[in-house]
C-alpha cells in the first residue's frame, strides 16, 4: 500500500475542470480499492447551488411526488441561503446503483475532492456493505420505485383532485416512523412490478377489507366463539395496519399509503446508521485525501483546505454551548473508527484487556467487519473504548422531572466506562428515541373504533402535537380513534381521542382518577 | 466506475410546483398579509416582494415524539468539573440539558414562532390584483383586428416589381432551359460524334456530301437552341407577402387632474395613489404602456408627472377644456388601432357649471368612441355638483366602458379600484 514513488500533484490552482474530477476520481478510485472498498459504479453529478436547494427539498431524492412539505421545506432553505443564515451541504449522495452523488459547482477542486472521496467511495461501500442496507433496501430498484410512486401520485391527483391527494399524504406523512417493518424483510420492488401488483391488489384488496366488516348476521353460538379480538396481537406497523384494515379507504388511497409506508422503509437503516454511515465516510476521506498526499499527488495548500474543512465537520460543541444541538454524528464516527484503526495498530494494555479479540488484528479486516455488521447501537455498545470516552468526556446524567436536580451518574471514569457506554448506545435505538405506540385493538362490533396504546417508557410522555397526530389517524380510519398512554404499571396517564365529528378531546386521566 | 456528469444546465426548479402547492395551502395567510402590506407600504412602493410569515403551528406536519417530562438518561460530550454521584440544579432555559430528543427536531429547527420566506414582485401583485381584471381587455380580438403586420409567406407567380425574388427566377429560368433543349442537344452531340468520325478518315473514304449534311444539320440545331428563350414570364417568381393581424399590446392611460385652487395636496395625493393602481395593472396587462399627464384649471395642458402632482396652480375650472386636448393628443399620437386606451379623471367635482353639459358631451362623442376605458373619480365628502349629475346621465349610454366613484378617504381607494375594475364588468363585457 505504501507507494515510496513520489509523483507531480495533479492540480495546484482552487478551480475544478471536468478532466481534473475525472482525473481525481481516478486516483481516489485507485486508492479505494487498494483498501478495499466495494462499491456501486458511481455517478457523479455537478449541480448548481438552486439545484441543490432542490434536491435539500425533496430529501435528497432525485424524483418524488409532489406535494406542499416539501415546498415548505424549499422555502426554508431559499429563505435562509439567501439571507446568508446557512450554507449548504457540499453534497448529497442517494443509495442508488448506481450511487448518484451531487457536487455543488461553487466548491473548489480541494472541496471536490473531498466530497468524491467522502460520498462516492465512503457512503457509497457504506451503502452496498452494511447489513441494513442490505437486508431492507434495494438499490438497483430504488429509482424505479420513485418514478412509479411519482406517476401513480400524479394520476391520482388527476383523477381524485390536488386536495384528496394530500388529505391522505399528510395524514400518512404523519405516521411515517410507524410504517415500518421491523422484523421482516421486505421483497424487492421494481416499477413493472410494482404496477401489476398495485392493480391486482387494488381488486382484492377490497373484498378482504369488506370480509372483515361483514354486517351479516352470524348465528348467536357462531358469535360467540368468535369473540375474537382485532388484531389478535398488537400491530406497530400503523401504517400496514391502516393500508390493509382501514374500512373506508378507497383501494387509491391504500396505495397511496403503502407508497409513503415503502418510502419510510427505504429511509429506515439511514435512520439507525447515521453515526456509522458518516463516520465511516469521514474517516474514509480523512485515510484516502491523506494517502493522496503521501503519493504526492496534492500539495500542502490543498491540504490545509481539506484538513480546515475536515476539522470543522468533526467539531463537537460542548454540551453547554449554545450551538450544542446534540453529539455530532459525524465526531463520534470519525473518532470511533479511527480509535479502532489505533486499537488494531498500536494497542495498549486497556484495549487489550477491553478489546482482545480485536486488538492487534488487521485494522482494515476489522473495520470493514464492523462497517458490514453493525448499526449504531451495537456498533456503540461494541467498540466505544474508554480512551475515546476519556477523549470526548463523555457523561451520563438523569433528568428526571420528579427531581429537582439532575444527577451525573457516570463519567469517563473506571466506575463509569460501562454504564456511559450502554447509556450512549440506548441513545441511538430507535425503539428508545421513539414513542413506542401500537395498534390495540378495533371494535368489530359495535362502533368499530380503533384503540391505541401507547407505552411509557420512564414516564415519559407524547409531545402536544400528539392531538394532531391522531386527527390524521382518524382520517384514514374513518370512525373513531384513541389512544391511551400507559405508564409502566400499565395505568393509563392521559388519553387523546378524534371522533366522527371531528369533535376531539385531550384528557389528563391521572387527574380525573385522584 | 465513474461517470462524471454536468447537470448544471439542466432545470434548476424543480421545486417549484412544491412551491406553489405550499403557497395554494397557505392562500389565506399569504393573502392577508399581501393586504396588510398593502395597507402599510406607500402605493409607489408596490413593485417589490414581500416576506410572509405564518405561524409555525400552523405549518408544522405533527408526527408522534417525546414531550417534555419523565425521566430521561442523556450522555453528553466535554465534560469539565463534574464527577459521578454529582447533582446539578436543572438548568432553567431549555438548554443543553434539557431531553428534546435528537429524533424529534422539526426540519423548522427550534426557537421560531414563525415560518417566514418570501415572494416575488410578481407574486405579491398576483395577489394584489387577484380577482381583478379590466373590462373590455378583449376587445381587440383577433377578429376586429386594425393593426397588421407583414410576414413574408413564401412565392407567387405574380407580385410588384420591388418584390421581384431573382435567384428564384433566375433558377427556375435556367431549369427550363435545360428541360426545352435537351432532346435538340442530345441530337447535336451525335451529329457533332458523326460528323467528327467522317473526318477523321481517310482522305478518300471521305463522303463530302455526308459532311455538308451534318455540318447543316449541327448548323439547325445550334440554331434551335438558341431560339428558347432565356427568361420567359412563367419563370418569373415574386416573394409573397401577406398582412397578419397581430395583438394590440400597447396602451396608453391619460391622466386627467384638476388643478385648481380648490384641489388641495390631499386630494392630489389620493388622486395620485388610484393612478398608480391603474399604472400598475396596465403595465401587467400589456408590453407596453405610456402615460399622458393632463392637469386642467381653466385651460388645459401636457405636463410631466412632478409637475402633474406637485406644483400649485388656482383659479377656476373648466373641465372641457382637458377632455378637448385628451381628444387632440389622441388623435396626433395614439392611433386607436394601435393603442388601447384608458382615461382616468380625479376631480373635487368643482367645474364651472356650463360647461358640465359640455364635458359629458366631448366624451360622449369624441373620446369614447376611441377609448376603451374611461373611469371618473370624484375625491370629495362633499355632496355631488353639476359633473356628477352630467356623467350620471351619460353613463347608463356608455355601458361597462364607463365608470363613476366617489372616494372620501385613502382607504376608500383600493375598494374602489377592485370596483372599477371587478370581474363582474369582464364577463359582460365578453
Amino acid at each position: 500500500m505504501t507507494k515510496a514513488r513520489r509523483r507531480e500533484p495533479i492540480s495546484t490552482g482552487s478551480e475544478w475542470t471536468f478532466e481534473l474530477l475525472e482525473e481525481y476520481d481516478k486516483e481516489i478510485g485507485r486508492i479505494a480499492k487498494e483498501y478495499r472498498l466495494d462499491t456501486y459504479p458511481n455517478q457523479i453529478e455537478v449541480i448548481t447551488a438552486e439545484q441543490m436547494m432542490d434536491a435539500y427539498a425533496s430529501v435528497g431524492m432525485p424524483i418524488s411526488y409532489n406535494h406542499w412539505s416539501y415546498g415548505k421545506h424549499f422555502l426554508h432553505t431559499q429563505t435562509h441561503y439567501q439571507r446568508g443564515q446557512m450554507g449548504l451541504a457540499y453534497e448529497i449522495v442517494i443509495n442508488s446503483d448506481p450511487c448518484i452523488a451531487y457536487l455543488m459547482e461553487e466548491n473548489t477542486m480541494c472541496m471536490q475532492a473531498l466530497v468524491i472521496a467522502h460520498a462516492s467511495y465512503g457512503h457509497n461501500s457504506f451503502f452496498k456493505g452494511n447489513y441494513l442496507f442490505k437486508t431492507w433496501t434495494d438499490a438497483s430498484a430504488i429509482i424505479d420505485y420513485l418514478v412509479f410512486s411519482r406517476n401513480y401520485i400524479k394520476k391520482c391527483e388527476e383523477r381524485h383532485g390536488v386536495d384528496a391527494v394530500e388529505r391522505i399524504l399528510d395524514a400518512a406523512h404523519a405516521l411515517m416512523n410507524y410504517g415500518v417493518d421491523r422484523y421482516k424483510r421486505p421483497r424487492p420492488i421494481s416499477s413493472e412490478e410494482e404496477k401489476l401488483r398495485q392493480e391486482e391488489r387494488e381488486s382484492i384488496l377490497q373484498q378482504q377489507v369488506n370480509d372483515l366488516w361483514r354486517t351479516l348476521p352470524i348465528s348467536e353460538k357462531e358469535s360467540k366463539k368468535k369473540r375474537i379480538r382485532f388484531p389478535s396481537e398488537p400491530q406497530e406497523n400503523l401504517l400496514y395496519f391502516l393500508e390493509k384494515n382501514a374500512p373506508l379507504l378507497k383501494p387509491w388511497q391504500r396505495e397511496i399509503i403503502r407508497i409513503v409506508r415503502k418510502l419510510a422503509q427505504y429511509f429506515y437503516p439511514q435512520r439507525q446508521t447515521q453515526v456509522m454511515n458518516e463516520g465511516w465516510a469521514t474517516f474514509w476521506h480523512y485515510t484516502l485525501l491523506n494517502t493522496m498526499y503521501d503519493e504526492g499527488l496534492v500539495t500542502e495548500g490543498f491540504m490545509m483546505e481539506f484538513l480546515n474543512s475536515h476539522s470543522s465537520v468533526i467539531y463537537q460543541p460542548p454540551f453547554d454551548s449554545p450551538y450544542f444541538s446534540g453529539i455530532n454524528p459525524y465526531t463520534l464516527g470519525f473518532h470511533m473508527m479511527s480509535d479502532i484503526r489505533r486499537i488494531c495498530e498500536h494497542p495498549t494494555d486497556e484495549d487489550k484487556e477491553w478489546f482482545p479479540d480485536i486488538a492487534g488484528s488487521d485494522w482494515l479486516d476489522t473495520l470493514h467487519f464492523a462497517m458490514r455488521n453493525f448499526k449504531d447501537e451495537s456498533f456503540v455498545l461494541q467498540y466505544l473504548s474508554p480512551k475515546l470516552m476519556r477523549d470526548l468526556k463523555l457523561f451520563s446524567i438523569m433528568d428526571d422531572e420528579r427531581k429537582m436536580h439532575i444527577s451525573i451518574d457516570a463519567i469517563h471514569d473506571e466506575m463509569g466506562y460501562r454504564k456511559v457506554r450502554e447509556d450512549l448506545a440506548k441513545q441511538y435505538d430507535l425503539s428508545y428515541r421513539e414513542p413506542n405506540i401500537q395498534v390495540y385493538s378495533v371494535d368489530l362490533n359495535g362502533d368499530r373504533s380503533l384503540t391505541l396504546h401507547h407505552q411509557r417508557q420512564n414516564n415519559i410522555p407524547l409531545n402536544e402535537q400528539t392531538q394532531d397526530v391522531v386527527k390524521h389517524l382518524h382520517t384514514l380510519w374513518g370512525f373513531d380513534v384513541y389512544l391511551h398512554s400507559i405508564n409502566e404499571e400499565g395505568k393509563t396517564i392521559k388519553s387523546y381521542s378524534c371522533s366522527e365529528n371531528h369533535h376531539y378531546s385531550e384528557e389528563d386521566q391521572l387527574e380525573l382518577d385522584t | 466506475m465513474s461517470y462524471i456528469i454536468d447537470r448544471r444546465l439542466n432545470g434548476k426548479n424543480k421545486s417549484m410546483v412544491n412551491r406553489q402547492r405550499f403557497l395554494r395551502r397557505y392562500k389565506s395567510h399569504i393573502k392577508k398579509a399581501v393586504t396588510d402590506a398593502v395597507n402599510k407600504r406607500s402605493i409607489t412602493d408596490m413593485e417589490r416582494g414581500e416576506k410572509i410569515s405564518i405561524p409555525t403551528r400552523d405549518t408544522s406536519e405533527p408526527v408522534f415524539s417525546h414531550g417534555k417530562g419523565g425521566a430521561r438518561q442523556r450522555v453528553l460530550p466535554c465534560n469539565r468539573e463534574f464527577h459521578a454521584g454529582d447533582k446539578v440544579l436543572r438548568p432553567k432555559s431549555e438548554g443543553g440539558g434539557n431531553g428534546a430528543g435528537e429524533g424529534n427536531a422539526s426540519n423548522q429547527g427550534e426557537g421560531e414562532d414563525e415560518f417566514s420566506f418570501f415572494i416575488s414582485k410578481e407574486e405579491f401583485l398576483d395577489y394584489v390584483f387577484e380577482d381583478l381584471a379590466l373590462p373590455n381587455l378583449l376587445k381587440k380580438t383577433l377578429n376586429e383586428h386594425d393593426a397588421v403586420e407583414y410576414r413574408r409567406a413564401g412565392f407567387t407567380a405574380t407580385g410588384t416589381p420591388n418584390n421581384l425574388a431573382v435567384i428564384k427566377s433566375m433558377r427556375a429560368a435556367h431549369a427550363r432551359r435545360i428541360a426545352l433543349s435537351a432532346s435538340s442537344r442530345r441530337k447535336l452531340k451525335k451529329a457533332k460524334a458523326e460528323l467528327e468520325d467522317e473526318q477523321a478518315k481517310d482522305e478518300d473514304l471521305k463522303n463530302p456530301i455526308k459532311i455538308a449534311e451534318l455540318e447543316e444539320k449541327i448548323l439547325k440545331l445550334q440554331e434551335k437552341i438558341k431560339k428558347i428563350p432565356f427568361i420567359d414570364t412563367f419563370d418569373i417568381k415574386y416573394r409573397n407577402i401577406i398582412k397578419e393581424p397581430v395583438p394590440s399590446t400597447k396602451a396608453v392611460m391619460f391622466c386627467v387632474m384638476d388643478v385648481s385652487g380648490s384641489m388641495t395636496q390631499q386630494i392630489k395625493d389620493m388622486a395620485k395613489r388610484f393612478y398608480i393602481l391603474l399604472y400598475l395593472f396596465l403595465q401587467r396587462n400589456y408590453e407596453k404602456t405610456e402615460v399622458v399627464f393632463i392637469r386642467h384649471h381653466t385651460s388645459a395642458k401636457e405636463v410631466n408627472e412632478e409637475e402633474f402632482f406637485y406644483s400649485r396652480e388656482t383659479g377656476g375650472t373648466i373641465v372641457s377644456s382637458a377632455l378637448e386636448l385628451m381628444g387632440n393628443i389622441i388623435e396626433e399620437r395614439y392611433n386607436p388601432a394601435e393603442w388601447n386606451i384608458y382615461g382616468a379623471q380625479a376631480s373635487d367635482g368643482d367645474n364651472w357649471d356650463d360647461d358640465s353639459p359640455n364635458c359629458a358631451e366631448i366624451l360622449r362623442q369624441r373620446i369614447m368612441p376611441m377609448a376603451q376605458y374611461f373611469a371618473y373619480i370624484e375625491i370629495t365628502p362633499n355632496a355631488h355638483q353639476a359633473l356628477w349629475r352630467a356623467y350620471e346621465a351619460l353613463a347608463p349610454q356608455l355601458g361597462d366602458r364607463f365608470a363613476m366613484e366617489q372616494i372620501t378617504s385613502a382607504s376608500d381607494i383600493f375598494p374602489v379600484f377592485r370596483d372599477l375594475f371587478s370581474r363582474k364588468s369582464l364577463k359582460e363585457a365578453v
